[in-house]
């Protein structure tokens, strides 16, 4: 496959064959170098081939291997001639980041870090096979799927505030519970409020660095060594459930002849088929959004039982990482609504976007960069040239670069723990295994990650954030 | 005894490939590789049963049924699989397949250690090659 050089962090993959349109790439020639080693640049070419794409097939500088699109892969289809597909969207739908900022620094912490991070793992239910703490019966399900973090906040989790610092403000409209099968909802109910495992975590972190004083100031990132919390999970098993029932409807309905990828299996956006996926799928973003805020709630009550106060923990933003929306960008010249798929990507909305907090509007959106395991974690802002140059889209973390069996060969959990402590970093886990497949090393340098997208100027660098308690499923 | 399964390399999940003498031993032996992604199988008792059945369109489409049945089992009612007994499966009339069979295993997780957790079972590079022997490959979403 032809790969060429536009500049020193853009690469285009030229139209050929079936592809309707090109394919382009951001990355420096190090990310690309790992990238090509797996099949993410054959993924971005068959999303390419897809009916009714605009402009190009996206891939953000943390991309690697998925299903069907590559994960870190951005396409947006024409409403009415385009398609929506679950594999372009992937299998934790509104996998998701959440920032509190707080008022304490790390000295304020220091004594009580220890302390603080074993609370939390006491209060948030973590790991393989841990169930929530709520019982739910069906018809609350139904409503949290409805609702989204409204109804956690109405439930008690949080506030009012919280939800106007979150994507959608905690709740996609859309949602319609109905298309949900009973297998999703089974699935879902054992496991709100969940953590879960993988590379799902919790961390207590501090700023490092701040790279543009007056926009993390906004944010409410003031000064290096605040403490600030970071919280990374998804719809656990009910939305993995509505990824797979509806690959398998959309198999069903069309067939899977001439896919190259079954995962690449689609609908028309304006099917029936299509609506109900994209329903059932915003129904899914809404029980994360749901998931996050009481995992958010039951952090302040830690911080506020351990420290005296939840003093300042306040939200800077909850983002989505995998998800499929219907927004309006301009192609062409003109204003146009679009089905856009973020797969391991996260929205960068620039200044003036209606549908950002009003508080953040003349800066553009918080973009939530989480690194991996004891590594650092960016704070970005959506820029206005992201919207021709990846439909507002960036990156959405490090991206794996070794496999989780070749990490388990070369790492283990207690020593990545023992040389954390070393570092000042606290490390809680129910499983070692899980940590050794999570080691840093096996990732890319997010480092790298999120200088291409300041250089390219999809994303640009606000805040550096390092952590000093980790918690992982 | 041969190897009834073995892990290759994936950047982001897990790849395993299963072999079986026949169809019905190769699925046997994924579900096992799927299990062991999650928990020690040998360390499970076996006091609980459950009858599996499946369908799918393609053969690869009851593979994927099948596995999933060990995500569902283990996340709605805490079934931890063990072995796998009485595997049948039979091609349809209309050209699908169908699979039955039962499962063994535990049912107190906390018990158990934990050290992973299969989300989706996927088709991504997925392939069962039938020839003297049965090779089945699948990638699982991690």
């Amino acid at each position: 496959m032809e790969i060429r050089q536009i500049n020193e962090f853009v690469w285009e993959i030229p139209k050929h064959g079936d592809m309707r349109v090109p394919a382009l790439l951001y990355a420096s020639a190090k990310l690309l170098e790992s990238i090509k080693r797996d099949l993410t640049l054959q993924q971005a070419r068959n999303v390419a081939c897809l009916p009714g794409i605009e402009r190009m097939s996206y891939v953000m500088p943390d991309a690697h291997q998925g299903y069907g699109f590559p994960i870190g892969g951005v396409a947006a289809f024409d409403i009415d001639k385009g398609i929506i597909s679950p594999g372009g969207v992937g299998y934790d739908i509104n996998c998701g980041v959440r920032l509190l900022r707080t008022d304490y620094t790390e000295k304020d912490i220091a004594a009580r870090r220890k302390e603080l991070l074993t609370e939390i793992f006491k209060e948030v239910p973590a790991g393989v096979g841990k169930g929530g703490i709520t019982k739910l019966s069906h018809s609350v399900l139904k409503e949290i799927l409805t609702k989204g973090a409204e109804w956690a906040v109405e439930s008690g989790y949080g506030t009012r505030e919280d939800l106007l610092m979150t994507e959608e403000n905690g709740r996609m409209k859309d949602a319609d519970s109905s298309y949900i099968s009973e297998r999703a909802l089974e699935r879902g109910i054992p496991q709100l409020g969940t953590l879960g495992a993988g590379n799902h975590f919790l961390e207590i972190q501090k700023v490092s660095h701040i790279y543009d004083q007056a926009v993390a100031e906004v944010f409410g990132i003031e000064a290096e060594g605040q403490v600030l919390v970071m919280i990374h999970c998804g719809s656990r098993g009910l939305g993995h459930q509505v990824a797979s029932d509806y690959i398998e409807k959309m198999e069903n309905a069309f067939g899977i002849k001439g896919l190259p990828d079954r995962e690449l299996i689609n609908a028309p956006i304006r099917s029936p088929l299509g609506q109900q996926y994209y329903k059932s799928m915003c129904a899914a973003v809404n029980y994360a959004f749901a998931n996050r805020q009481m995992i958010a709630h039951w952090v302040r009550d830690v911080f506020a039982r351990v420290m005296g106060s939840p003093r300042g923990m306040r939200q800077v933003y909850d983002v989505c990482h995998n998800v499929a929306k219907i927004e309006k960008h301009a192609i062409d010249g003109q204003a146009r609504e679009v089905c856009i798929h973020r797969k391991g990507a996260t929205r960068s909305f620039g200044p003036g976007r209606p549908e950002i907090p009003e508080t953040y509007r003349a800066y553009g959106q918080p973009v939530i960069i989480p690194g991996s395991m004891g590594t650092a974690s960016y704070i970005l802002v959506g820029t206005k040239e992201a919207e021709d140059l990846s439909f507002s889209s960036t990156a959405h973390g490090a991206g794996r670069l070794m496999s989780r069996h070749e990490a388990l060969r070369r790492f283990r959990g207690e020593q990545i723990r023992d040389e954390l402590e070393k570092k000042g970093i606290e490390l809680r886990s129910t499983s070692w295994k899980g940590v050794a497949e999570e080691a840093s090393a096996a990732y890319k340098d997010v480092d790298e990650v999120v200088r291409v997208s300041h250089e390219v100027g999809i994303g640009r660098l606000v805040a550096r954030v390092v952590p000093v308690g980790v918690m992982k499923g | 005894m041969e190897k009834r399964y073995r892990f290759l390399d994936h950047t982001a999940d897990a790849k395993f490939q299963a072999f079986g003498r026949t169809l019905e031993e190769a699925f046997s032996n994924a579900a096992l590789a799927t299990a062991s992604l999650m928990w020690d199988v040998e360390a499970m008792s076996k006091k609980v049963k459950r009858r599996v059945r499946v369908e799918g369109r393609d053969l690869e489409q009851l593979l994927l049924h099948f596995l999933e049945e060990i995500i569902y089992a283990f996340e709605t009612q805490s079934f931890l699989l063990a072995s796998v007994e009485e595997v049948k499966i039979e091609a349809g009339p209309g050209g699908g397949f169908s699979l039955e069979a039962v499962f063994v295993g535990d049912n107190e997780p906390s018990k158990h250690k934990f050290h992973g957790e299969v989300k989706a079972v996927t088709y991504n590079e997925m392939k069962i090659e039938q020839n003297d022997s049965i090779t089945i490959q699948v990638v699982v979403d991690m």
